[in-house]
């Protein structure tokens, strides 16, 4: 009976060895540790022993089964472990494939201009403020200084709908509407972006329709100084630490005294064709509000100063990107406006 | 405004200071300097010849040879096309080695046979425009006067070796519209003095009030007028000189009286007119507002109707010149004119304005009359008109000025405070540095404790009030030594509205959806205007559109955005999504200004998903442009009260057009483009929607209250109903919800289904519906009897049947 059990210890191992899959091994189990299986059918035999031999066989028997049982077992695990292998290789993908992107749009790059922007100048705690694009003659030109008639209304040529009514040549207008608002109490503190219009033939630099930001501050005490420092974070936050900004003298009817602003060209003075060799990119008007609009708005000039400073984002924008043609902002081909997408 | 840097500098000391330095410090003390022209750039060579001889070519018909003395030992010989060209003249000769503009180098050449030792040049080879060449030099070449010497430099007799600023003067600084204005700025740039014209010369015993009497009726448009009359003149060139600073500074040289006004007018920046005292037919001025209707002869001999707006100088009877604008052919300066009336006026800017617009008359003279002369350089410059012509058309002047009107010579007085400049500037300025720069300005200045009293001249009518002084104090001082500092004081909570913070959400969320911003035109066409239009209403015009396809404002986006869609489609991009958020246009009754509605409008085509080498590719349809703005109001929490119903609209698609309604209002659109219309606007087949944001974003929606994670599991139950064909699954939706009441956690279709095996003119749509109770687990017997109640209402309501 020993020799027996021996021997089928040694022929159900020699089967699990050679199992080649689950399936085999699981029958094996079932063949050499089943109910059926012979190991059962050798102990049946049992009854034949002396007593002192039938827990040595019992003994044997258990041994058997327990070598055979971990042998599956083992034999068990590596076939899962194979199968799971040939599985995976089955699965493997080419990853070099293209992936399923999310294709996001993006905003147009005078919005994303006009944000940056805007967001600069919140930090430094201004609102923002918007107006109509059709306004009266009124606050288009009058409450800034420019009663009918003045010579420096040819400087922007406008679209008239009536007498009284037209296509804001700018967004100063949103200024006056503000402080009126106000009704005489300072601190006012805005920027106001928005759309333009002006008597110009669309070409590379001209367009009838462009965007535009102003700011205005009016409070007890604003100088000529806080304009220019207020600028001058401006421009190293918008273009850059190193650069610098300069006033230039000039005129604009709601300001007195006026200035133009340029800021360093990044090519650092060597000149190039951007700065036109100058070494300087005109990017701001700007002044101390004109005394006229502070009290046509509602303040006391004497008691009130304020500085306001405009600018372009198309022109901006043009600068940062390198744009040549300014019709590109409002021609909408998508291989223009997907050159914009983030980049964060 | 132009400058010649060598005329410049008999008024003011430049020191020898290159034109480019010179310039510079102009544009950063407040006058931009936008170019500087060297005259006789790239000619060299150049020198006078005295024509001695000239006889005809012998085998050419036009040419001339010529032997010319150009300083050398030998006269050379030279040969001329010019038709002018002849014996005893001074020209100017480019000799053999020499280069003219354009990098043209002159060598020796045999013309037909005979040789060419250089060539007598016309101003147009010296490099100067055709425009500003003197009419009887237009066509050959030019004649120096008799004085000049053969081998001279000619560059230096035309004065082409001198540099022009060109400046760009700003409306205020009309005072700089004069050699002497800018003499006066310049002065005050460099700290130095201004040297005047001296007028010198004698009057005839005759007087000029025995000659004209002047009368103004338009005292208002006219408060002064000056008149001089000079007899006896000789019509003749003016002086080289004259000639060529006019030229340098972009005027034709005519005659000497001509000449001479506008010398004068370059000088002083007062215009004034010359009139042929003998052809003005009476013995008068008279300045009135001219009649409606009434026609008039300017002398570039075009007849005018005039309008009561104009202002006309007359004899009394008839015109004689457009105030402030253009002369008379009936009185202008001809050859024989022997007898000269000089005029000049204050003539008030928004007539002459008037008049140079109406007819489209832009000069010189309007241009400063517009901007306003100095009333203290009228009689100046009168009376160096008429030193002039005397000195160079050998003219008599009659004594005295005749003068009707008057007007206020008195410099205004204006004040300032050093406390307000100070503040104002943010500086800490000294009295002494302040009045000197008033000093250098000439401007008077007396002090009275911490305020300055400023007497500004006549010539800087800009100059009104403190702020004024204060820009005259910072631009000379120089800005770059302004400090930089920020605003003091409370500090403000800046930052965006609620409106403007969704309008921004709203960007984000449509470029998440894949969709490109786009900015298209305001003004469009009139028929594009009121395409798509939301709510109709009267267009909005422009008065005087520059062309008929920008001449309306909007009243919705989706053309323009249709329009870029098309370009897009022409240039082989097929697939592509844009929206814009921008402004349309309403005209309200009773209100001054049309009502702007904010609108967001979107416009797709093409593919929209895709991943080529998976076979994978879904077109854009309406559920895809649906899609979109449910999740756009999903996230502005509106996704419950926003609802789509089938609508109607022009160029849409009619089976595929949808309202948006927002709490029983429409508020918008979605849906195909119809066909039809596609095909006239060239587009693929495109899915857009406009909606008007003003609702969307006034819709209160409460603030986000947490909602306890589910403790108990939900119970889902799948149902496939068959319907008619035209019930609308929305409505089953709405069905369902109300049967299904508070257990009834989410429902949702998720198959539609018409075709085999279902009967014809029915669908099949399936919904999954999902029971929920907060409090506890739900039994099966609680599902039942709603779901039950479910069922019983799509089958009394909307004759669902449970599909078998």
């Amino acid at each position: 009976m020993e020799q027996q059990l021996k021997e089928l210890q040694t022929e159900a191992l020699a089967k699990v060895e050679s199992a080649e899959d689950l399936k085999q091994l699981n029958d094996i189990r079932v063949a050499y540790l089943g109910k059926k299986g012979p190991i059962t059918e050798v102990l049946k035999g049992m009854g034949k022993l002396s007593p002192e031999e039938r827990p040595k066989m019992g003994a044997l028997a258990n041994e058997v089964r327990a070598a055979v049982s971990s042998a599956i077992e083992t034999k068990q695990a590596e076939l899962e472990q194979k199968a799971i292998e040939e599985q995976l290789a089955k699965e493997t993908v080419d990853v070099t494939l293209p992936g399923r992107q999310v294709e996001m749009g993006n905003a147009h790059p005078l919005t994303k201009v006009i944000e940056e922007i805007e967001d600069l100048f919140i930090a430094m705690g201004y609102s923002i403020a918007e107006g109509p694009e059709v306004e009266t003659d009124y606050y288009n030109f009058e409450a800034l200084n420019l009663p009918k008639g003045h010579p420096a209304r040819d400087m922007q040529d406008s679209f008239y709908i009536t007498e009284e009514l037209l296509l804001r040549t700018h967004t100063s207008p949103v200024q006056a509407r503000t402080m009126e608002k106000y009704k005489g109490q300072g601190p006012v503190k805005i920027i106001c972006p928005g759309k333009v219009y002006r008597r110009d033939n669309d070409d590379a630099t001209h367009s009838h329709q462009f965007t535009q930001i102003e700011g205005l501050v009016v409070d007890e005490n604003i100088s000529m100084s806080d304009l220019k420092g207020t600028l001058e974070v401006f421009a190293k936050k918008l273009f850059g630490e190193d650069r610098e900004i300069r006033l230039r003298p000039s005129f604009f009817p709601f300001t007195e005294p006026s200035v133009e602003v340029d800021v360093s060209c990044m090519c650092k003075g060597e000149g190039c064709r951007i700065c036109k060799h100058t070494g300087w990119i005109e990017v701001l008007g700007a002044g101390m509000v004109h005394p006229n609009v502070l009290e046509m708005a509602g303040f006391d000039s004497k008691k009130y100063t304020g500085f306001a400073f405009g600018m372009g984002p198309d022109r901006i924008a043009m600068l940062k990107y390198g744009i040549d043609d300014i019709r590109h902002f409002y021609t909408d081909d998508v291989r223009f406006l997907r050159q914009f997408a983030e980049h964060e | 405004m132009f400058v010649s840097y060598k005329w410049l500098s008999e008024y003011v000391n430049l020191g020898g200071m290159p034109a480019k330095e010179l310039a510079e410090k102009i544009t950063r003390s407040g006058i931009e300097v936008e170019g500087i022209e060297v005259l006789g750039e790239g000619v060299k060579g150049v020198v006078i010849g005295h024509v001695l001889e000239k006889e005809k070519h012998p085998n050419a018909d036009k040419l001339n040879v010529c032997q010319v003395d150009i300083g050398e030992e030998e006269p050379v010989q030279i040969i001329c096309g010019a038709p002018n060209v002849d014996k005893d003249q001074k020209v100017a000769v480019a000799k053999v080695g020499a280069v003219l503009p354009g990098n043209f180098k002159i060598k020796k050449a045999k013309l037909r046979g005979e040789a060419s030792n250089g060539m007598i040049c016309s101003l147009q080879e010296l490099g100067i425009e055709s425009k500003l060449v003197a009419k009887e030099y237009a066509e050959g070449i030019f004649v120096f006067p008799n004085d000049v010497t053969p081998g001279e430099d000619a560059l230096a007799q035309l004065n082409l070796d001198d540099e022009v600023l060109e400046l760009g003067l700003t409306p205020n600084r009309s005072d700089a519209l004069s050699m002497l204005g800018v003499a006066y700025e310049v002065a005050a740039i460099l700290d130095t003095d201004v040297k005047l014209p001296n007028i010198e010369f004698e009057e005839a015993g005759e007087r000029a009030e025995d000659w004209i009497k002047v009368s103004i009726e338009a005292k208002e448009d006219n408060p002064i007028y000056i008149a001089r009359v000079v007899k006896n003149v000789k019509i003749g060139p003016s002086p080289l000189w004259m000639q060529t600073r006019l030229m340098a500074e972009g005027i034709r040289p005519h005659n000497n009286v001509v000449d001479i006004t506008n010398y004068v007018l370059l000088e002083y920046g007062q215009p004034l007119h010359a009139f042929d005292y003998d052809r003005l037919g009476t013995k008068e001025i008279v300045v009135r507002r001219a009649q409606d209707g009434e026609t008039f002869v300017t002398l570039d001999d075009t007849e005018r109707t005039l309008s009561s707006e104009h202002l006309l100088i007359t004899n009394g009877k008839e015109g004689v010149a457009l105030a402030g604008v253009m002369g008379g052919a009936n009185s202008e300066v001809v050859e024989d004119t022997t007898n000269v009336l000089i005029e000049s006026a204050y003539f008030d800017g928004q007539r002459v304005r008037q008049a140079s617009k109406d007819h489209g008359l832009r000069s010189e003279a309007s241009a400063r009359f517009e901007k306003g002369v100095d009333p203290n350089r009228l009689q100046a410059a009168a009376d160096r008109a008429a030193e002039l012509m005397a000195k160079y058309a050998g003219g008599e002047v009659l004594a005295g000025s005749v003068i009707a009107g008057d007007i206020d010579l008195e410099p205004k007085v204006v004040t300032l405070t050093l406390e307000k400049l100070n503040r104002v500037l943010g500086m800490e300025l000294q009295k002494e540095e302040v009045e000197d720069i008033f000093r250098r300005l000439q401007f008077g200045v007396k002090t009275d404790n911490d305020q300055f009293i400023v007497t500004v001249p006549t010539r800087r009518g800009d100059i009104t009030i403190p702020e004024d002084l204060v820009e005259e104090v910072a631009r000379l001082y120089g800005y770059d030594n302004l400090p930089t500092t920020v605003p003091e004081g409370a500090t403000y909570p800046g930052g965006l509205t609620d409106y403007q913070k969704k309008r921004r959400a709203v960007r984000r969320f449509l470029e998440g959806a894949g969709l490109n911003q786009a900015i298209t035109y305001t003004l469009t066409s009139e028929k594009k205007a009121k395409e798509y239009a939301l709510e109709t209403r009267e267009l909005i015009k422009l008065a005087m559109p520059m062309s008929e396809e920008r001449a309306y404002l909007r009243l919705s986006i989706l053309p323009q955005l249709l329009e870029a869609i098309s370009y897009n489609n022409a240039r082989q991009i097929d697939s592509l999504g844009l929206y814009e958020v921008g402004s349309v246009f309403l005209k309200e009754a009773g209100e001054q200004l049309p009502r702007e509605e904010e609108h967001l409008a979107g416009a797709l085509t093409g593919v929209w998903e895709e991943n080529q080498w998976q076979g994978e590719k879904k077109a854009v349809d309406f559920f895809v442009a649906k899609g979109i703005l449910e999740g756009l109001f999903a996230k502005l929490g509106l996704a419950e009260r926003i609802s789509f119903e089938r609508a109607q609209a022009d160029g849409m698609h009619p089976g595929r057009t949808a309202a948006v309604v927002l709490d029983g209002e429409r508020i918008g659109l979605v849906g195909q483009v119809h066909p039809q219309k596609a095909k006239e606007l060239d587009v693929k087949e495109t899915y857009v929607f406009e909606v008007k944001l003003g609702p969307v974003f006034a819709a209160k929606t409460e603030g986000v209250t947490y909602e306890p994670i589910p403790r108990f599991p939900s119970i889902t139950r799948d149902i496939a109903l068959v319907v008619n064909a035209d019930v609308q699954a929305g409505a089953l939706q709405q069905i369902i919800r109300e049967a299904g009441g508070s257990l009834l956690k989410e429902v949702h279709v998720f198959d539609v289904y018409e075709g085999e095996h279902v009967e014809a003119g029915k669908k099949s749509i399936a919904f999954s519906l999902k029971y929920f109770d907060p409090n506890k687990t739900l039994t099966d017997e609680e599902v039942v009897k709603v779901h039950d109640h479910v069922l019983e209402a799509l089958r009394d309501q909307a004759g669902a049947e449970l599909r078998s």
